[in-house]
């Protein structure tokens, strides 16, 4: 038999084929949609008949746009912040000196998983399009469920972060350095953890950009981001909404690329072996 | 010692205290509202069971409920078989150029939604560009129609396959090759391998990813929606209309459809869960 052959020359060639075929695949819609952003007419032809960047000009001096650039970088802004200042010390407290808690705060997070966005819409519609909480068509709302939203990448990504740079050696350490506790998890933990709380916000960012049902639904027209600026356009001018969709995806490239450059920085505290119980140096 | 920790205890449960609002404000309670909604009648009174009567019997709703189960099983099934395939044709390539394809499928689980009927609309729309080509070509049974459940079905199994990719990815390659070159020194042919022990290693996470593509099927709208404005009977497409759409709202039946499609995703996952633990204990 064909024993330790490691690369039948049949093998390679289909590898190669279906890779070509998968990535081909996923990549085509981005790339018709750019070429129909720079195109000047491609109604009933296979190629367009012209191209220009004309699209772009438009796109950025339309002013309905750059306003649903800025509200979508507004909620992203102040969900990520809150997110950050709230879930961080959570998670931070629950791993390190409530364990038994631990359990339980993983299957909340992952909730939003479980719970598609059309679905979560219906309660929220139903408790804040009154009054007391009429929250909903304004950008409280979207706050609000997009702080949920994003649980589960805040979660993991500072949860890994934590256990990484060996958070309770590093609390000791800084302990019997002198500090405080609050002190010792500004100063020492913080600066520590932040290639993860990067990773967590930029994923955040990147969900919160492309998030379209629940904004649509919760406050559609009257706080238009990006999504549903997008979803106006693609029934009125196909230009601008493939140029949108080109503009939206090159922040998607920065952000994963940024991902990229932080996931896989090394934490930076120098710690002693695992099993060691010597002070970080 | 013993109060000076109980104190700092307390200062720890406080600080839990904001995270927990924001659950109860933006998850608990609206649950809680809808599941009380779905058992009203419509106008928010009384307690009825009328709206689950009506989203079970009805055939404008059952037929979105079928029609939805349909569309996430048949592209589930598809993605994950393409993603499987896929995914380990990627393992056979050296690390730099699998993490590059990787990558690049790993960043298109954001081409999804409205962008991505887009794309779609261009490519297979009336006058798409491989529409117009394929006819070109004389390759006519290559075309079919973007606005029709064949078309839809396409976009989904789009849209599960980067995603199927990266929940299968790491199981396949754990798969190691020191096991290919095993069996085959005692004797197994590709095949043989692949049905005696690639699959079966790889059966758990195959489910497990199968359930994730189901419900991301279910719970999809944003793709439907925008490529033909509310002419799929599926079941978000109802929900979505029932609670936000122009015509009047009719909140409690939206709630009870909801709550079927999270009852749905829900057995699916249990059924998933059974089967599992049987396929291990049958081995």
């Amino acid at each position: 038999m064909h024993t330790a052959e490691k690369k039948k020359p049949a093998g390679r060639v289909w590898h190669l084929f279906v890779v070509i075929v998968i990535l081909t695949f996923l990549l085509l819609p981005l790339l018709v949609t750019f070429l129909f952003s720079i195109s000047t007419v491609w109604e009933n032809t296979i190629m367009p008949l012209g191209l220009t960047f004309d699209a772009y000009t438009n796109l950025f001096s339309d002013e309905r746009f750059l306003f649903a650039l800025g509200r979508s970088f507004l909620v992203a802004v102040i969900t990520v912040a809150l997110s950050l200042i709230i879930m961080v010390p959570t998670i931070f407290i629950v791993s390190l000196y409530i364990p038994r808690l631990e359990k339980w705060l993983q299957t909340v997070v992952l909730l939003p998983f479980a719970i598609p966005g059309v679905v979560a819409a219906v309660g929220l519609i139903k408790l804040y399009s009154s009054p007391p909480f009429a929250i909903s068509g304004t950008i409280w709302i979207l706050i609000g469920v997009y702080f949920i939203i994003i649980l589960p990448y805040v979660y993991q990504s500072t949860r890994n972060s934590l256990r990484s740079v060996n958070a309770e050696e590093l609390m000791e350490a800084a302990e019997v350095l002198g500090a405080g506790k609050s002190r010792a998890f500004i100063r020492v933990i913080l600066p520590n953890i932040m290639p993860g709380i990067i990773v967590a916000s930029l994923l955040s960012f990147s969900i919160i950009f492309g998030e379209f049902v629940l904004a649509n639904m919760l406050v559609g027209g009257s706080y238009e981001v990006v999504q549903v600026y997008l979803f106006h356009m693609l029934g009125t001018d196909g230009h601008l909404s493939s140029a949108t969709i080109v503009t939206f995806f090159a922040l998607i490239f920065i952000l994963f690329a940024l991902v990229l450059k932080f996931g896989n920085r090394k934490p930076q505290a120098k710690l002693p072996s695992d099993d060691g119980k010597e002070e970080p140096a | 010692m013993a109060g000076r920790s109980t104190s700092q205890h307390k200062i720890r449960l406080l600080l839990l205290i904001p995270f927990l609002l924001w659950l109860f404000a933006f998850l608990l309670l609206p649950a809680i509202m809808m599941v009380i909604s779905s058992f009203q009648n419509e106008g928010g009174q009384g307690f009825t069971l009328g709206q689950y009567v009506k989203g079970l019997t009805h055939p404008l709703y059952t037929t979105a409920i079928k029609n939805s189960v349909i569309l996430s099983l048949v592209s589930a099934l598809v993605g994950i078989t393409v993603a499987v395939i896929g995914a380990y044709s990627f393992t056979t390539f050296s690390a730099k150029m699998r993490d590059r394809m990787l990558n690049i499928s790993n960043i298109m689980t954001n081409f999804a939604g409205v962008p991505l009927a887009f794309g779609f609309m261009i490519l297979f729309g009336i006058n798409g560009m491989l529409t117009l080509l394929f006819k070109k070509l004389g390759l006519s049974f290559l075309v079919f129609d973007l606005y029709s459940w064949t078309g839809l079905a396409w976009v989904y199994i789009y849209f599960q396959i980067p995603v199927a990719i990266l929940l299968i990815y790491p199981s396949l390659y754990a798969i190691k090759q020191e096991w290919k070159e095993s069996a085959a020194l005692l004797g197994a042919n590709t095949w043989q391998f692949w049905q005696r022990i690639g699959v079966p290693v790889l059966l758990p996470a195959i489910a497990g990813t199968f359930s994730v593509l189901f419900a991301n099927a279910m719970g999809a709208y944003a793709t439907a929606y925008a490529l033909v404005t509310q002419n799929f009977n599926l079941l978000p497409i109802q929900i979505g209309g029932m609670v936000a759409g122009d015509v009047f709202p009719r909140v409690e039946l939206g709630s009870a459809l909801a709550i079927i499609l999270f009852l749905i995703l829900a057995i699916a996952l249990f059924i998933n869960e059974k089967m599992l633990r049987l396929a291990r204990k049958g081995q």
